[in-house]
C-alpha cells in the first residue's frame, strides 16, 4: 500500500509547480480583471470623511453643512494628482459638469489667503442635490455600473435599470457584430470545409496527403504572416485587383481592404484548418462501404448523402463550427490590420479601453462577456468531443 | 464524370485558397523597391538587410530569441513534470487539472492581457522580460502538455515494471526508461512552446515595454504604421522556420511511432 501513496505523493509533487503557476498567472490575472470591472474605489478612496457622513443622507435634502465641511476637508488632503484626476473622471461620467465643478473647487480651496466658508459659497451648484446623489453613489466600493454599461444598460436616478439613450449604445452594436461577423466566418468555413473534408476523406495516398499539407501548412505558419499575406493580396495594387484587372472583369480596383469582405476573407483563411481537421477526423471512422451500400438500396446519390454521411458526420460539422466560433469572437489581429473603424470586434474595443483610455473598469467588464461566451461554448465543445469514444 | 471534374476543381480551388497567400509575400522579401507591391523592378537583399542591421528590426530578433528560449525552457519544464504527475490514474483531480492545463489555448488572449497587465503591474514585472516569459509560458504550456501526454499515453508500462523487478530504482526508471521514450513528445512539446512564444502578439501588446518589442510586435505595428517589405522578408523567416519547425515534429512524431509500434503489437 505504501507503493501506491508514495506514487500519489510524487504525482501531487509534479502537479504542484504548474498547478499553481497557472494559479498565480492564469486564474488570479483574469480574476483580477473581473475584479476591476465590479470595483469602483477611485471616489471612496480619497473621500473618507465624507463617506462616513453621507450615510445618513437621505438624498432629497439639501446638502448639509457637515457633509460640505467633510468634503471640504477630505478634498484639502488629496495631495495625489493623479488619483484626483480618476475621481473627477468617475464623477463627471456620471453627472456632467462635475469637471469644471472640481477644478473651480480645488482652486477656491487651494487659497490660503481667504479660505471659502462652505462649498456653497464657491459655487451655487453644490446646493443642488443631483451632485450629491453622484458622489453618494460613486462611494460604494462595488459597482454593476461597468457590466451594465457593457450591455448598454445603465441606472437612472432612482436606480432602476434602464436602456442607455441611443448615442451612447455602442457595445451592443460591437457585440451583435462580433457573432454577426464570427456567424459568418464559421459559415463559410463550413461551406468549404465540409466538402473539402469529404473529398480528402474519400482519396487515398499522396492526394489525400497533398489536401492535408495544404491544411496543415497555413495552420502552422505564423497568424502575423498570414494577415500580412492578406494584407498584400488585398491591396488596392494587390494581386487579387491586378489580376481582375489584367482579365478585364472590372477597371477601378474594387476595394478589399480595410473593410468587412477583407476581414471575412482573411479570416476564413485562418480558421478554415479548424474546420476541416475536426470533420476530417469523424469521416475516417466512417465505413467506407456505407455510401456503396445505401446506392445499391437504390438511394439516389442526394438523398445517400442526407440520409447516411451527413447524419455521420453531423459531430465533426458541430464540433468544427464551434471552434470556428470561438476562435472568431476573441479575434483581435486580424480585424485590427485589415478592418476599417466600422469591422472592429469585441477584442479591439476591450484593447482600446484597457490601453487607449485607461478605462479598466470598462475592459475588465466587456472582457467578463467576453469570456462567459467563450467558455460556455467551449463546455459545450468539450461535451461533444468527449462523447467520441462511447457512440460507438 | 462531371461530379468528379467539380470535385477536382473545388479541391485545386481550395488548395488555392490556402497556400497561395503564404507563397505570393515570399518574392516580395527580394524586391529593391520601397513599396509592397508587385510587380518587382528588380531583386535585391536590401530588406534583409534592413532585417538584421535596422536597430529596431535587430533588436526585435534578439528580443524574440531570449523571450522564445526563456519561454521553451520554463514551459517544457512545468509542463512536462505536470504530464508525468497525470499519468497516475488513481490521482482525483486528473481530469479537472487537464482541463486547467488546456483552458489557456481557450481563453481571448485580449481577456488574458488585460488580466496580466493589472496583475504583472501590481508584482512590478510589468515591461520586463521576466514577465513577457511568464505570459508567454501561460499560453505555450497547452503545447506542451497535450505533446507530452500524447507521447507517455504510448508507453507501453510493461516496459517499466520490467526494469523495476530487474531492481532499478525510481529515479533509474525514469530516466533509462520512461525518459527516453518520451523524449520525442517533449522535444516536439518543446518546438510548439518557442514557435507559440515567436508568433504571439496580444499578450505581448499587453505586458511588454519598448524594450522587450518581439519580432511578431514588431511586424505588427510596422503593418499598422508603415509597411515596408521588411514585413515580407520577417514573413520569409517565418515560413522558413515552419517548415523547420514542422519537419522536426513530423520527424520526431515518426520517430515515437516507430519506437512504439513494436512495442504494441
Amino acid at each position: 500500500m505504501s507503493g501506491s501513496s508514495s506514487r500519489m505523493g510524487r504525482s501531487l509533487l509534479l502537479l504542484a509547480p504548474l498547478f499553481l503557476f497557472l494559479m498565480g498567472f492564469f486564474v488570479w490575472p483574469l480574476f483580477s480583471m473581473m475584479s476591476q470591472a465590479v470595483s469602483d474605489p477611485a471616489v471612496l478612496r480619497l473621500l473618507p470623511r465624507t463617506a462616513e457622513i453621507m450615510g445618513d443622507w437621505d438624498r432629497e435634502s439639501p446638502p448639509s453643512m457637515p457633509m460640505q465641511t467633510a468634503l471640504m476637508e477630505d478634498l484639502k488632503a488629496v495631495d495625489d494628482d493623479q488619483a484626483l484626476g480618476d475621481m473627477v473622471r468617475r464623477l463627471n461620467s456620471a453627472r456632467s459638469g462635475f469637471r469644471t465643478l472640481m477644478s473651480k473647487t480645488t482652486s477656491a480651496l487651494g487659497d490660503a489667503a481667504s479660505p471659502p466658508p462652505d462649498l456653497v459659497s464657491i459655487d451655487k451648484r453644490w446646493e443642488k442635490p443631483e451632485f450629491w446623489i453622484a458622489i453618494a453613489d460613486a462611494l460604494s466600493p462595488l459597482t454593476d455600473r461597468n457590466l451594465l454599461a457593457a450591455v448598454d444598460l445603465g441606472r437612472n436616478s432612482a436606480g432602476a435599470i434602464e436602456h442607455l439613450p441611443a448615442d451612447q449604445s455602442v457595445n451592443r452594436v460591437i457585440l451583435v457584430r462580433t457573432f454577426w461577423i464570427a456567424a459568418l466566418v464559421t459559415f463559410f468555413c463550413a461551406c468549404i470545409g465540409f466538402p473539402y473534408a469529404i473529398i480528402a476523406a474519400s482519396l487515398t495516398g499522396w492526394k489525400r496527403d497533398l489536401m492535408l499539407a495544404a491544411v496543415l501548412l497555413p495552420l502552422w505558419t505564423s497568424l502575423l504572416v498570414r494577415t500580412a499575406a492578406w494584407f498584400i493580396l488585398l491591396q488596392e495594387q494587390g494581386l487579387i485587383n491586378d489580376f481582375l484587372r489584367a482579365i478585364g472583369l472590372i477597371d477601378a480596383p474594387l476595394a478589399l481592404i480595410f473593410n468587412r469582405t477583407g476581414v471575412i476573407i482573411a479570416m476564413t483563411h485562418v480558421l478554415l484548418p479548424f474546420m476541416v481537421l475536426p470533420i476530417y477526423s469523424v469521416l475516417i471512422t466512417i465505413p467506407k462501404n456505407l455510401m456503396p451500400a445505401a446506392a445499391s438500396l437504390g438511394a439516389p446519390p442526394i438523398r445517400a448523402f442526407l440520409r447516411v454521411l451527413l447524419p455521420l458526420s453531423l459531430r465533426g460539422v458541430a464540433s468544427g463550427g464551434l471552434l470556428v466560433f470561438i476562435s472568431a469572437i476573441g479575434y483581435y489581429i486580424t480585424p485590427a490590420l485589415i478592418g476599417g473603424p466600422g469591422d472592429q470586434m469585441i477584442s479591439s474595443i476591450i484593447a482600446f479601453y484597457a490601453t487607449g483610455s485607461a478605462n479598466w473598469g470598462m475592459a475588465g467588464a466587456l472582457g467578463m462577456v467576453l469570456l462567459v461566451a467563450t467558455l460556455l461554448l467551449y463546455s459545450v465543445y468539450a461535451r461533444l468531443s468527449s462523447d467520441e469514444p462511447g457512440r460507438r | 464524370m462531371p461530379m468528379k471534374i467539380a470535385k477536382l476543381t473545388f479541391a485545386l480551388l481550395t488548395i488555392l485558397f490556402l497556400v497561395a497567400p503564404l507563397i505570393a509575400i515570399l518574392p516580395l522579401a527580394f524586391t529593391s523597391s520601397v513599396i509592397l507591391t508587385y510587380p518587382i523592378p528588380s531583386w535585391s537583399l536590401r530588406w534583409f538587410e534592413e532585417l538584421f542591421f535596422a536597430d529596431a528590426w535587430r533588436r526585435a530578433i534578439i528580443n524574440s530569441l531570449i523571450i522564445g528560449t526563456g519561454t521553451t525552457l520554463l514551459a517544457t519544464v512545468l509542463g512536462t513534470a505536470a504530464s508525468l504527475g497525470l499519468r497516475n490514474r488513481l490521482f482525483f483531480f486528473r481530469g479537472s487539472m487537464r482541463t486547467l492545463f488546456l483552458l489557456p489555448m481557450v481563453v481571448p488572449a485580449v481577456v488574458l492581457g488585460v488580466g496580466m497587465q493589472v496583475l504583472l503591474a501590481r508584482f512590478g514585472l510589468i515591461n520586463s522580460y521576466a514577465g513577457v516569459i511568464i505570459a508567454h509560458t501561460v499560453v505555450a504550456i497547452p503545447f506542451v502538455v497535450v505533446s507530452v501526454t500524447g507521447a507517455l499515453a504510448g508507453i507501453d508500462e510493461r516496459v517499466e515494471l520490467a526494469a523495476q523487478s530487474l531492481g532499478a530504482a525510481p529515479v533509474t526508471v525514469f530516466r533509462r526508461v520512461t525518459l527516453p521514450l518520451a523524449m520525442p513528445g517533449v522535444l516536439s512539446g518543446a518546438v510548439l512552446a518557442f514557435a507559440t512564444s515567436l508568433d504571439e502578439v496580444v499578450l505581448t501588446l499587453f505586458v511588454a515595454g519598448p524594450n522587450q518589442r518581439t519580432l511578431a510586435r514588431q511586424m505588427f505595428s510596422s503593418i499598422r504604421e508603415n509597411i515596408s517589405p521588411a514585413i515580407a522578408a520577417a514573413a520569409f523567416l517565418f515560413i522558413a522556420a515552419t517548415i523547420l519547425i514542422g519537419l522536426v515534429v513530423v520527424l520526431s512524431r515518426s520517430m515515437l511511432e516507430r519506437r512504439t509500434r513494436p512495442a504494441a503489437s
